[in-house]
């Protein structure tokens, strides 16, 4: 592995082609804040603004309509289907990894297969789902290639969340500290992390053209509030959801 | 267990009791009920037909005036009806102990639980074993043929007797998950919550050769006479040799690894003396347990049972296609399956719960780790526990 300060590593280069993409102004807008965080030492991660929980929820049961057919993937103790269920008369469908948490989402009554996603989505037939859903797992897959190649063959429609790993304090911790960030949505270092594929809005919409997919629409929670997508989030979103259909 | 002298009492018991529903309370001991087939027999699905049927049935817990709060349990090849508690002291406990009784999974506080003992069985309901009223004999090989779809024809009509029109659930394991499956099938307006615990739509080909197997030893015993045994000595070498490789599928390798590994049977210290003698500690539990059960069950009804358990598929109910069979279904489904289950291994629990999906219907499945193979269903799993108690809450 190379150093830093390693003489192989084009500096000027990395410099010149990652400064292209950032919007003008950021880093005099962000001075203050940037320097506190280079400053700090201890309590990473204790200092972002609160943020509410799943928010994703939210948005997810305004996006999806009246009646459809929802599969939710790593779907937890089935608290968004159930509100889907409730509020929206969406017939829905959970898969979970975790036997403990299946249980949960038995006793809420919402239905669940207990099945692990790194075996694909081969199980469903093509476009049996109107919405196929992904909140905050895709970065945890150990193959979330797999799972992004079938969720537009089994849903007509996609929706995607993740935690931006190129969210600028995110970037500003790891560039200052030399370390893996520790922030508020990433709470765990990195042994304990179950992040194992970090992923950026870019690195996503990179993806999604290449395979064939539209970006329908587009939401970010950034600096503690949930608004929809702008150019410049792939610095400034904390964590992204967007709607995915096939072009 | 002398099963012919118990039946007696149980008959004259039934004689006494009043099928109204109306105060239908805690049955201390089997009950016996002999369903109405005077003006027309009871036709079999393959084309038998039986002049009286008898079944035999033990409930728990009161039935509710609005008569909503019945859960009928069905229970695998060989069980009974005596699905919890015990009668008197020292009895031994029912074979779903863990799962039913008061503050258990299936509260009896709660619900009304009955349990009857499956047509062609020899536990109390009508079976091979019984006397033909036609030829005043047993009936053994003329037996008709049953099949899974018979037993739950047979729960309707109990049901219809008992004045139970819908089931607040259906619960069973093995071959009595097929049959709470078969229920929601052939009763979807029956039925609201089914509970499939180890099974699946159909039993696998590598299930369907091991019961070839045990037929096969029951059948070339000596003493099986084409099935006319009764009144002599029964075909018990057989029957036993059958339940030992039954047995094998019951368990798995890592549990049979963990009890008994290769250890010497104890006060054994050296290797048998003969080749017929048991040697190793497996053998001699393998062997026990098919002595065990061949001095309480009958060779005709064995045979009988596994047929039907082989002939079952699902699928039938969709023209063999089990996607269009789930859509019949209205209840919602719990399946629960156990890792090292290789009788009914959790790929075809799961081949299930994706046609009922696919289907659109309500549908849990769970696969359990457990080292005790199919036979985890029996023995009291904790987490299997906690999701009958969060399915029949939910």
């Amino acid at each position: 592995m190379p150093r830093i300060d390693d003489p192989r590593i084009d500096s000027e280069l990395l410099e010149r082609r990652d400064i292209d993409r950032l919007p003008p102004g950021l880093f005099e807008w962000r001075v203050a804040e940037v320097v506190s965080i280079a400053s700090r030492r201890v309590g990473r991660g204790q200092q972002e603004p609160r943020v509410p929980s799943r928010w994703q929820d939210e948005i997810i049961v305004n996006e999806i309509s009246q009646g459809a057919s929802v599969l939710d993937l790593g779907c937890g103790d089935g608290e968004l289907l159930e509100r889907l269920e409730n509020g929206r008369g969406v017939r829905g469908q959970g898969v979970e990894i975790d036997l403990d948490i299946v249980l949960k989402a038995v006793r809420r009554g919402v239905s669940v297969l207990h099945a692990d996603l790194g075996e694909g989505l081969h199980w469903f037939p093509d476009h049996s789902f109107d919405y196929v859903v992904l909140e905050e797992t895709l970065q945890t897959l150990q193959n979330p290639k797999v799972v992004l190649s079938e969720l537009l063959r089994v849903g007509r429609r996609g929706i995607v969340s993740f935690p931006n790993f190129a969210y600028w304090r995110v970037i500003v911790d790891l560039v200052a500290h030399g370390r893996m960030p520790v922030t508020s949505r990433l709470p765990f270092p990195w042994y304990a992390s179950e992040n194992i594929h970090p992923l950026s809005l870019q690195d996503m919409l990179d993806w999604a053209e290449a395979s064939g997919m539209r970006v329908v629409s587009g939401h970010s929670h950034a600096d503690g509030a949930v608004r929809p997508l702008r150019p410049e989030d792939n610095l400034h979103a904390e964590e992204v959801l967007l709607v995915l259909e096939r072009k | 267990m002398n099963w012919l002298e118990k039946q007696a009492t149980i008959s004259e018991e039934s004689g006494t009791l009043k099928f109204d529903g109306a105060n239908l309370s805690e049955g201390r001991r089997p009950r016996l009920l002999r369903l109405d087939v005077d003006r027309e027999p009871f036709r079999l699905e393959m084309g038998g037909q039986l002049a009286e049927l008898d079944v035999a049935f033990e409930t728990f817990g009161t039935l509710s005036s609005k008569r909503n709060n019945a859960v009928l349990i069905t229970h695998a090849l060989a069980a009974d009806s005596h699905v919890a508690g015990s009668h008197e002291p020292g009895e031994r406990r029912g074979w779903w102990n863990e799962v039913v009784g008061p503050g258990k999974p299936i509260d009896t506080d709660r619900f009304f639980v009955i349990c009857p003992n499956i047509l062609g069985s020899c536990h109390g309901t009508t079976g091979p074993s019984s006397t033909n009223p036609l030829t005043g004999a047993p009936y053994g090989p003329r037996f008709p043929r049953i099949t899974v779809g018979d037993w739950v024809t047979v729960h309707g009509r109990l049901l219809d007797a008992l004045g139970i029109e819908r089931l607040f659930a259906v619960a069973g394991g093995s071959l009595g998950g097929q049959q709470a499956l078969e229920l929601a099938l052939r009763f979807p307006d029956r039925v609201s919550r089914v509970v499939v615990v180890a099974a699946a739509a159909r039993l696998s080909a590598q299930g369907l050769a091991f019961n070839a197997c045990g037929r096969t030893a029951i059948v070339n015993d000596p003493n099986f006479n084409g099935g006319d045994y009764y009144g002599k000595a029964h075909p018990t070498s057989g029957l036993s040799a059958a339940r030992m490789m039954a047995n094998i599928t019951y368990l798995s390798e890592e549990g049979m690894r963990g009890t008994f590994g290769r250890r010497l049977r104890e006060s054994q210290g050296a290797a048998a003396r003969d080749a017929l003698e048991a040697e190793f500690a497996v053998e001699e539990y393998v062997a026990e347990q098919g002595r065990r059960f061949a001095a309480e069950f009958d060779a005709n009804s064995y045979l009988a049972i596994s047929r039907a358990m082989d002939h079952y598929d699902a699928a039938v109910w969709g023209g063999g296609d089990l996607l269009k069979a789930c859509e019949r279904i209205e209840a919602s489904v719990l399946l629960l399956s156990f890792d090292s289950d290789w009788l009914y291994p959790p790929k075809d629990c799961r081949e299930l719960a994706l046609a009922l999906i696919r289907a659109g219907k309500r549908v849990h499945h769970a696969n359990i780790p457990s080292a005790h193979g199919h036979d985890s269903f029996l023995l009291g799993s904790p987490m299997m526990n906690s999701f009958i108690h969060a399915f029949l809450d939910g």
